[in-house]
């Protein structure tokens, strides 16, 4: 870390600082560890309970869970396509629900009264390991996805109006996971550091609008990393005629 | 670091987010115009247009977001530290 005006500024914001695990010769970021693994557990167990005895009239949180499948649904098909968005539709579905439990939990869950030795708890997406980590999951899936449906003629996608597109083609691989990770990354670390300094500077009233437009982008952001997903999923396995 | 990188690194980095945004904002804003002009004509397509919306949106913000990684690799990870 070259330097880190955050922590000169406020003591509280600690950006750039963690709790760090050694394993091996790596070091991780414990925090984001236990933060993903205990919304995984809450995102499990409601899935697990709301599937367990399931009626014909859905209720409850078998209710909620079918409207999440129809949306996600909805979603993969717009963007994959009829033919094969059944394949790709659990990927997009646990994406999105993924992030939007990071996002909301790191929102709504009141981490600060549980005190770390160094860092602090908050939402799993605003470290950029882990947005780093699904973009390139995302990249592999859309690779996969054209290889294993066109064969090599998959690579007809990057010469496909003109060959002079080649280049362009070849950097937006590149481009693809750097914006999908960096877009959910610093939409999520803004998020939370507008609302840190808020409560810093007026600890009454004033953030709590600020805090609510923090989980409507929040929402969004995972929409649109699920659908961004999809897409190049959809444009990987499109047919050129 | 010496002073002088630092100070000129904290400007380019405000630079890079504040110039980087100008243009997306303008894009994005008559990219919403068009969606609601399109809503208000035909409101039965709200659903289609918004998602088409969403995603142009996102591609018009990742040129802002090509700014924030220079201005986080001039504040966080800076080459020219020494």
């Amino acid at each position: 870390m070259g330097l880190s005006p955050f922590n000169l500024l406020f003591a509280e914001l600690e950006v750039g600082k963690h709790l760090y695990w050694q394993i091996g010769n790596i070091r991780i970021h414990g925090q984001v560890f236990m933060t993903s693994w205990i919304l995984i557990g809450a995102l499990l167990t409601l899935v697990v309970v709301g599937t367990k005895k399931m009626e014909r009239d859905p209720k409850g949180v078998q209710n909620l869970l079918e409207f999440l499948w129809d949306y996600i649904r909805d979603l993969a098909r717009t963007q994959i396509g009829e033919k094969v968005y059944r394949d790709w539709m659990p990927f997009i579905g646990t994406l999105f629900l993924f992030i939007f439990v990071s996002n909301w939990g790191g929102a709504l869950i009141p981490w600060r009264f549980i005190k770390l030795p160094s860092g602090e708890l908050g939402a799993p997406t605003a470290d950029i390991n882990t947005t780093v980590a699904l973009a390139l999951l995302v990249s592999l899936s859309y690779f996969y996805a054209g290889l294993s449906n066109k064969g090599l003629r998959y690579f007809e996608y990057y010469v496909h109006p003109t060959p002079i597109m080649l280049p362009f083609k070849i950097v937006e691989d590149f481009t693809k996971p750097l914006s999908l990770s960096f877009r959910l990354f610093g939409n999520i670390l803004a998020d939370e550091l507008v609302v840190a300094v808020l409560v810093f500077l007026v600890p009454l009233v004033l953030p709590v609008p600020v805090m609510f437009l923090g989980l409507f982008t929040s929402a969004i952001q995972a929409l649109i990393f699920a659908t961004l997903a999809a897409y190049y999923i959809g444009e990987a396995v499109e047919e050129h005629h | 670091m010496d002073s002088i990188t630092t100070a000129a690194s904290v400007v380019a980095a405000g630079l890079a987010v504040g110039l980087g945004a100008i243009g997306p904002g303008i894009g994005q804003g008559s990219a919403a115009q068009g969606a609601v002009e399109g809503i208000a004509r035909q409101p039965e397509a709200e659903g289609k247009i918004r998602g088409t919306l969403l995603l142009s949106f996102a591609f018009m913000e990742s040129l802002t977001i090509y700014g924030l990684v220079v201005a986080l690799v001039l504040l966080f990870a800076n080459p020219f530290a020494g």
